[in-house]
């Protein structure tokens, strides 16, 4: 039925006129039902950053209160925090290094399997699509002892960014596959009839062109990263850990001081939400390519 | 196996595929015209074959060595029994699995990880959807409305565990506050501390961290259907919600299909939270997979023990994906409508 539809709509006459009723009554319920939604995504997001402007004398006594007065004294104390800023340093360590490994290596491993054509080809793809099924997780304990015991890259941000990006490959060479595929033929035969190799073809106009591609995978590879628990909880120890581990060990170490708690948890997200601001199409456009049928 | 299917879901956007079509197509003349040039010809071959390991290898390499190599070292562990010291030696066959799968514990982590998987899509489908719904059509603050919905996705699962741990807290949680305000009372122990409640709560807090993820991604994929449809079902005279029922969720349902395999797959490995909030407890009432694996491997050394948990939990996983695939996915490999 809805193919006959698209059929008899696809002779439509193209002008389009704005869909009538931008302003009805039922936009009211709708704008309602907007402003519950956002009250609930952000309130536990926004009661975090507030609390840690109060005091724990504030909080204990009125829990659902605001700030009153206004207290910096938690978030100057994170922020002149050596640790802190060594953890947030780690994590800008390790997120680099496998978004790096990720886009270099995804990139490489999907231009073959997109455009040349050879026996195996379809086979050597699917070891990727299989690999998605693989968390991390069923490995984690083997990857802990390989890792600290037979690579000794325990405690150093290769050892978890190299497991990272082996794990992030499948979802980047499924993404970047089509993505390579669909830059137009014409593109590599004229490329190769002026005389350039295949490897010039990858270097001189593949690499430039499949920008956007790149970026996408490297923000979800960073975003992974930068938001990663198990591994880094199993490798990185003292100076060396993350700031998700950082969060984690403050809310542990410091279970009393609930607005100092707030405070940490609150400076720790905000790069994640700058970079999710900035680039929020990219990872919107990313997830969207795994899942679009 | 049934993962071509994974292969066009995953990779084929509907904007490429056309196009992808076309080069596929082209491109596989072409050995047969380069096999004529005889000995050239055999030396393109090689130096083609270099050229693919030469892209591939880096790739491969890595994903060998972190990806099987743990996951046949896992299988490996699990038939011995092994403290982490010294050579695998002492052989004991299936006993670990027998323990693993006959452990209350990890039959009741077992349990969890499917009761996450089931309430995670019974909850967040007709919930994301109705809100996906809800907000596709032009309004004020639409782009905001979507930037917003999609924050509690990018913050790392422990930010937003240790915020609603506080959240959460018993009689000092502003929860409890305000449920106190209203006349009511948390329970003694905390939402987190009641052996029938903690699981629930997780829920409740898992809802909140991936609801917007399924929201984006419907919205996403409505901006697929075309305007064009709306119009002339209005034409037709369909109200709002025959259309929706009529049109845009069939329309949707690859997206939903999709969505639905992924968070599949994430509540199975789900670990971060419920270490965050619960570590698995009270007494066990929140433990996943994930937990139980680590506990037994990191922290008690048990790695013949977390190396049977490994498999049981790829076996589930894997069996779960293909059953999804028979009974959900295969849906979209038939030739569909005139979908773009």
């Amino acid at each position: 039925m809805s193919a006959q539809a698209m059929n008899d709509l696809s002779l439509a006459p193209t002008t389009r006129q704005r869909r009538p009723g931008a302003f009805r009554p039922t936009n009211v319920v709708v704008y309602g039902i907007a402003l519950v939604v956002v009250a609930i995504t952000l309130g536990p997001v926004i009661y975090g950053v507030l609390g840690g402007f109060r005091t724990n004398a504030q909080l204990a006594r009125t829990p659902a209160g605001l700030p009153e007065p206004w207290v910096l004294d938690n978030y100057i104390g994170v922020l002149t925090n050596p640790t802190f800023w060594q953890y947030t340093w780690n994590s800008t360590g390790v997120s680099l290094i496998t978004t790096a490994v990720v886009v270099v290596f995804g990139v490489m491993a999907a231009y073959p399997l997109a455009r040349y054509e050879f026996k195996g080809r379809e086979g050597l793809f699917m070891v990727f699509v299989i690999g998605l099924l693989f968390p991390a997780t069923v490995a984690i304990v083997p990857l802990f002892i390989l890792i600290t015991q037979n690579l000794q890259l325990g405690n150093t941000w290769i050892g978890v960014a190299l497991p990272q990006a082996a794990f992030a490959l499948p979802m980047t060479v499924v993404i970047l596959r089509p993505f390579l595929m669909a830059l137009p033929k014409e593109l590599e035969e004229a490329a190769m009839l002026d005389g350039t190799s295949r490897i010039g073809f990858f270097w001189r106009i593949l690499i430039p062109l499949s920008g956007p591609g790149m970026v996408t995978v490297g923000v979800l590879a960073f975003v992974g990263s930068w938001n990663a628990y198990l591994l880094p909880l199993l490798l990185l120890q003292g100076d060396m850990k993350t700031l998700p581990l950082g969060v984690a060990d403050f809310s542990s170490e410091h279970a009393s001081d609930t607005a100092g708690v707030f405070a940490f948890t609150s400076l720790a997200m905000i790069p994640a939400l700058i970079f999710f601001l900035a680039m929020q199409k990219r990872i919107v456009n990313g997830l969207q390519g795994a899942v679009k049928g | 196996m049934a993962d071509d299917v994974t292969t066009s879901d995953v990779a084929a956007s509907p904007a490429t595929s056309p196009v992808q079509g076309a080069a596929g197509r082209t491109s596989q003349v072409r050995p047969a015209a380069s096999a004529r040039g005889g000995r050239r010809g055999m030396n393109s071959q090689l130096r083609k074959r270099l050229e693919i390991f030469f892209f591939v290898a880096p790739a491969l390499a890595l994903f060998g060595l972190f990806v099987i190599v743990p996951i046949a070292t896992a299988v490996q562990m699990s038939l011995f029994r092994w403290k982490g010291i010294g050579p695998l030696v002492d052989f004991v066959g299936l006993q670990n699995y027998v323990s693993v799968l006959t452990s209350d514990v990890f039959t009741g982590a077992v349990v969890h990880n499917l009761v996450i998987v089931f309430l995670s899509i019974l909850i967040q489908l007709p919930l994301g959807l109705a809100i996906a719904l809800l907000l596709n059509r032009r309004m004020w603050g639409q782009s905001a409305l979507r930037t917003i919905i999609f924050v509690p996705y990018v913050l790392a699962e422990v930010v937003a565990g240790v915020i609603w741990l506080q959240l959460l807290q018993p009689q000092y949680g502003v929860i409890d506050a305000i449920l106190g305000a209203v006349g009511l009372e948390g329970p003694d122990q905390g939402w987190l501390g009641d052996t029938d409640l903690a699981l629930g709560t997780v829920m409740v807090v898992l809802t909140w961290k991936y609801l917007g993820l399924a929201v984006i991604l419907f919205l996403a994929g409505l901006q697929g259907v075309p305007e064009e449809l709306y119009e002339a079902a209005q034409l037709d005279g369909a109200t709002w919600w025959q259309v929706q029922r009529k049109i845009t969720i069939p329309l949707l349902g690859p997206t939903l299909r999709t969505w639905g395999f992924l968070s599949m797959i994430g509540s199975l490995q789900l670990f971060d939270m419920v270490w965050i909030l619960t570590r698995g407890g009270p007494a066990n009432a929140t433990s996943t997979m994930a937990t139980f694996l680590v506990n037994e491997g990191t922290q008690r050394s048990n790695f013949g023990i977390a190396g049977a948990a490994s498999v049981v939990l790829f076996v589930i996983a894997l069996f779960m994906a293909v059953l999804y695939q028979q009974l959900i996915l295969r849906r979209d490999t038939r030739p569909e409508t005139g979908r773009k």
